[in-house]
């Protein structure tokens, strides 16, 4: 239940991690798209989509909806899911997850999305693209998890689900105005830090918590998650350092690349992988952000260059690093003789990064040419926080 | 009677106005500004990429002296202004001042300055 907490303050964490990020006319906007998804998919997922999620299992594909409303799913734990906690508490978990994988998103589209269709757009997406794949993944009789996918703590189901979606939602709504001929300049870099620090710090709830008990893999799990956002941190202030000045912003994204990168294989790797992990996630994010600069997309706080990609390399570098030693449930990775580990580790990204684009990118078309996704272009420049919700941050 | 008004670096506001107190230039006021000159622009890093940020802020001072004193204020704002450094050290500009009125006394021109 404290894992379910840390993770809860990883949500607002998003909103001041993104609000920093944007410029000032749209930061009360930024941080109401988190606190919304908070409340919506917290309802969501009680009515259905914990069940949809992780209910009784359809064909592989879908949870049923005999735990719709959260209908036999109480105190007493699950036969299934967790068995030495309460049914609840897992739940209630997994419900954070739910929230924050949709929070992510936000981070693509800011300062231009008309308010009413992030909202339908936000439920339909965690219905019809993070709880089918969180159980495919997680779900008992999951397709993914059949195959042997391994993915403690949401590589897949979080980092890499929203951060593909992300792109593909980009890729519909367009940039930005003025994008690439006007500084679209942070305006609050501290407010920022705060959030990366924030969400480091709930990230212990996110991946410890993942173990589902305190026990040693929990411990383990907190230990590699702290190594691996510390050696991200480190490659990324290098990075910055050797083109320019050694920047604040960039350690922090650093953090952040590195502990999206961890997630999937922090119940699975040792200390020493997860320093290895920690610099992939450096290099890999800091590569892709470059790459996204040349494209001239304007897919605006990276979601999917730092939680897309750092959660591909992650749930990848489980079939690299991978080791019994560290536990039991788990599987041997490359580097201990178990290149299979690889194949399905691949094969599960490949899955995640196809569906995740496909669904969104159809949902936002649709929603694009019912509803409209944007705003006008005249609301955009007065700012969201003005046109859209009749507030102003500083006065 | 001329008006000096100054765009000089921020950092530099405090040499600037205790060498125009030296000169007994003491009555001044300043305001925060933006702007540019040959300087352009100064390139700022964002994540993996970067930008120009062209609008610098600078200090505008504004002070109304008397026409005798005038060479010498600009003497003292130019020597505690400058830096050496290629560019961004500012501008004075001088206008004539037609007019000048002291509020609590209703003194005007040069002894009301």
């Amino acid at each position: 239940m404290i894992s379910a907490a840390l993770v809860m303050l990883m949500v607002p964490a998003v909103g001041l991690f993104y609000g920093g990020m944007v410029r000032k006319k749209n930061v009360i906007s930024t941080i109401m798209l988190s606190f919304a998804i908070l409340a919506l998919i917290s309802i969501q997922w009680v009515l259905y989509g914990y069940s949809l999620a992780f209910g009784p299992d359809r064909g592989g594909i879908i949870g049923g909806l005999e735990w719709a409303g959260l209908l036999n799913v109480g105190q007493e734990p699950s036969s299934i899911y967790a068995t030495s906690i309460p049914h609840f508490t897992f739940m209630i978990f997994q419900a954070m997850f739910a929230v924050i994988a949709v929070a992510l998103i936000t981070g693509a589209f800011v300062e231009r999305i008309k308010f009413s269709a992030f909202l339908l757009f936000s439920l339909l997406w965690a219905t019809f693209v993070y709880d089918p794949i969180a159980h495919w993944v997680w779900g008992a009789g999951g397709w993914l998890a059949k195959l042997g996918a391994l993915d403690f703590a949401g590589g897949t189901v979080v980092h890499i689900s929203s951060g593909v979606s992300a792109l593909a939602f980009v890729l519909v709504i367009g940039a930005r105005k003025g994008f690439g001929k006007v500084p679209m300049e942070s305006h609050d870099v501290p407010m920022a830090v705060i959030g990366a620090v924030l969400l480091w710090f709930g990230w212990f709830g996110f991946n410890a918590g993942s173990a589902l008990a305190a026990n040693g893999v929990a411990a383990s799990a907190f230990v590699v998650t702290n190594t691996a956002a510390a050696a991200a941190a480190l490659t990324w202030m290098v990075l910055s350092w050797i083109n320019r000045k050694p920047s604040v912003l960039g350690i922090a994204t650093g953090a952040i690349a590195g502990l999206a990168a961890i997630t999937p294989a922090s119940g699975f790797v040792s200390p020493l992988a997860a320093i290895a992990i920690g610099v992939g996630a450096g290099i890999i994010c800091y590569s892709a952000l470059l790459l996204k600069a040349k494209l001239g997309i304007d897919e605006s706080l990276d979601v999917w260059g730092v939680h897309g990609m750092g959660g591909t390399w992650g749930t990848i570098a489980i079939g690299i690093f991978a080791s019994t030693l560290v536990n039991t449930a788990g599987s041997n990775g490359l580097i201990y003789g178990n290149p299979s580990q690889l194949v399905v580790q691949t094969v599960a990204v490949a899955v995640v990064w196809v569906y995740s684009f496909v669904v969104t990118f159809a949902l936002a078309k649709i929603l694009d040419a019912t509803i409209g996704l944007r705003v006008g272009a005249e609301e955009e420049e007065v700012g969201l926080d003005i046109s859209q919700h009749g507030e102003r941050a500083y006065s | 009677m001329k008006k000096i008004e100054a765009i000089i670096r921020e950092e530099k506001f405090g040499e600037v106005k205790d060498a125009l107190e030296k000169i007994g230039v003491v009555g001044l006021n300043i305001s925060e500004v933006k702007g540019r000159g040959r300087q352009k622009g100064i390139r700022l890093q964002w994540r993996a990429t970067s930008y120009v940020v062209d609008m610098l802020p600078k200090v505008k001072l504004n002070a109304v002296v008397r026409d005798e004193d005038a060479e010498r204020a600009i003497d003292a704002i130019v020597k505690s202004a400058k830096t050496g450094r290629n560019s961004g050290d500012g501008m004075i500009f001088i206008m004539p001042v037609e007019e000048v009125v002291r509020v609590r006394t209703g003194e005007r021109g040069k002894d009301a300055i």
